[in-house]
């Protein structure tokens, strides 16, 4: 078995594929769109609507760039509050319109700077699960790459949530555990051990629905494969969501999210408040 | 730290005599600063005398990922504490207005979010719905508890859905941002407020100030991420002095307990 830093290695791997490299396999005919109507358009955020088979979704994820140059016009899939927005504004059109939301979630975090905290990186994503916890559309969620924290699960409240084989979804990076936690970075393996990031532990705490498998070393090495796998998993979850009533789709979804957490229910308790 | 006879300013370490201090709301006649206070102090700040009851004390914090020191740090934590978590939450009656309140406790592991933190807002935000009644959240966090790693992360995603509930019975939640807010506290409940209150000179944000320097390689702007600033960039409703805070409250309460117009549907007619 991988160790947990191998599997943070792979979920970082520069040739794994992309948002853009699955919305090209998954969707016919995609349309991309843009801008939050707000303030701009962010490249760390790519979506759009097509064909899912035959049903009209709306797709949207962080998008990584392929190379450094792309890397630094997209901040690495580093989100700011108007790629938050321009993420709900595609979902409340997917919800006028009754579309299913496909969201692909590969980011280290939301940016951290000047600009995102001027205009509400906080209220952006605070919104964001605010809002799609009652949007009215099947969301379904898969986490590609690195699932980096509030930057992830703003666009993560999803009916089902997958995450790929060597994909890490965490509160906190393992480096900046580390460094909190030993005041030392070069520790970010044994953070990583006891953050529980990676799929495998994801699902055993009940955190996520389903696996995509990875053949072989990794989707790096065999992407279409992956992609199908990924394809098949989304298909699935469609079938069983699109036949929902509404009320019962979000009542479901505020129901999944509800009882997350683990706690203990103790009547010795004798202090003050 | 409030019980010897002088206290000192956490900004501008000047000494303060307690009963001074205490009558000045723990703020510095000198600089300004709101000193951190801890729940039963708020309690007795906020609310009409004797009103506060406690609800949900019974949770308490599992080790779920077996983590780190994690148990060592809850153990110390609940010794110095006046709960068992980082959020105390009930009812009390302020201004007469009997309101929901939850009020989190920046001493107890720099009052992060971890399952208990979650699930006693959330179940909060549920008997408010369930009793018709307004809430008042005294927030301030240093983020998601890392040592609960996702299900922490997973805590965001439960309160804000749960907001949703409150306002399906349009009730408010009137949020009080005290210092320091910051991490996924403030990216979850605490941007969710209908009325946006925080406190003079409070540091709010999403990122903390030193992870942004780092990223950016450049010095922050004086004044970055305190409440004055997120007031001038439209992230909040008011910025109060400490000694003008119950009385701001007690007007938002009352403007909101006027009878709303019956919209159809809105569950409340
Ligand atoms: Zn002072």
């Amino acid at each position: 078995m991988k160790s947990a830093m191998d599997v943070v290695r792979l979920a970082r791997h520069p040739k794994r594929p992309t948002s853009r490299d699955f919305i090209d396999y998954l969707l016919r005919d995609f349309v991309e769109l843009h801008g939050d109507r707000r303030f701009a358009d962010d490249p760390a955020i790519i979506g759009g609507i097509g064909f899912f088979d035959s049903i009209a979704v709306t797709i949207l994820g962080h998008q990584k760039g392929r190379n450094v140059k792309e890397n630094i016009r997209r901040h690495f899939g580093m989100a700011h509050p108007e790629g938050y927005r321009k993420a709900l504004r595609l979902m409340k059109q997917a919800e006028r319109f009754g579309r299913p939301v496909i969201t692909l979630i590969d980011t280290p975090g939301a940016y951290p700077g000047i600009g995102a905290e001027e205009r509400g990186q906080a209220e952006a994503i605070a919104t964001n699960l605010y809002e799609m916890s009652g949007l009215r559309v099947p969301i379904i969620a898969l986490v590609t790459g690195e699932g980096g924290s509030g930057g992830a699960l703003g666009i993560g409240v999803a009916d089902r949530v997958f995450m790929l084989a060597n994909a890490i979804y965490s509160v906190i990076s393992p480096e900046g555990c580390a460094s909190i936690l030993w005041k030392d970075a070069a520790k970010a393996p044994a953070a990583a051990e006891a953050l529980r990031l990676r799929a495998v532990d994801l699902k055993e705490l009940e955190v996520i629905d389903g696996i995509i498998a990875e053949p072989g070393e990794g989707a790096h090495e065999h992407p279409g494969e992956t992609m199908g796998h990924a394809r098949k998993a989304i298909a699935s979850a469609l079938n069983e969501l699109l036949v929902l009533d509404a009320e019962i789709l979000v009542q479901r979804r505020y129901d999944k999210f509800r009882r997350m957490g683990v706690f203990s229910l103790d009547d010795g308790f004798s202090g003050l408040i | 730290m409030l019980n010897r006879l002088f206290v000192q300013c956490a900004q501008c370490q000047t000494t303060h005599y307690i009963q001074f201090f205490k009558s000045a709301h723990y703020v510095c006649s000198r600089c300004g600063h709101h000193a951190r206070l801890d729940p039963p102090h708020w309690i007795r700040q906020l609310c009409d005398r004797g009103t506060f009851h406690s609800l949900f004390t019974n949770l308490k914090s599992l080790d779920p990922l077996d983590f780190p020191q994690y148990r060592e740090k809850l153990d110390a934590a609940v010794q110095k504490a006046s709960g068992w978590e980082a959020v105390v939450t009930g009812h009390a009656e302020i201004g007469g207005v009997k309101a929901a309140l939850a009020i989190m406790d920046p001493g107890f592991i720099m009052a992060s979010m971890g399952s208990v933190v979650g699930e006693k807002i959330a179940r909060l935000l549920e008997y408010a719905a369930g009793h018709r009644l307004p809430v008042v959240m005294v927030i301030s966090s240093g983020g998601a508890r890392m040592q609960e790693g996702i299900l922490s992360l997973m805590q965001m995603a439960k309160t804000a859905a749960a907001v949703r509930l409150l306002h399906g019975k349009r009730q408010p939640l009137v949020t009080v941002l005290s210092d320091p807010t910051t991490g996924g506290v403030t990216a979850s409940f605490a941007m969710l407020g209908d009325v946006s209150i925080a406190e003079t000179g409070a540091l709010i944000g999403f990122a903390g100030p030193r992870v942004i320097q780092q990223t950016i390689g450049q010095k922050l702007p004086p004044g970055f991420q305190t409440a004055e600033f997120l007031l001038e960039k439209g992230m909040l409703d008011i910025v109060v002095a400490r000694r003008n805070l119950r009385a701001t409250l007690i007007s938002v309460l009352k403007i909101h307990q006027s009878r709303p117009y019956p919209v159809r549907g809105s569950g409340n007619e």
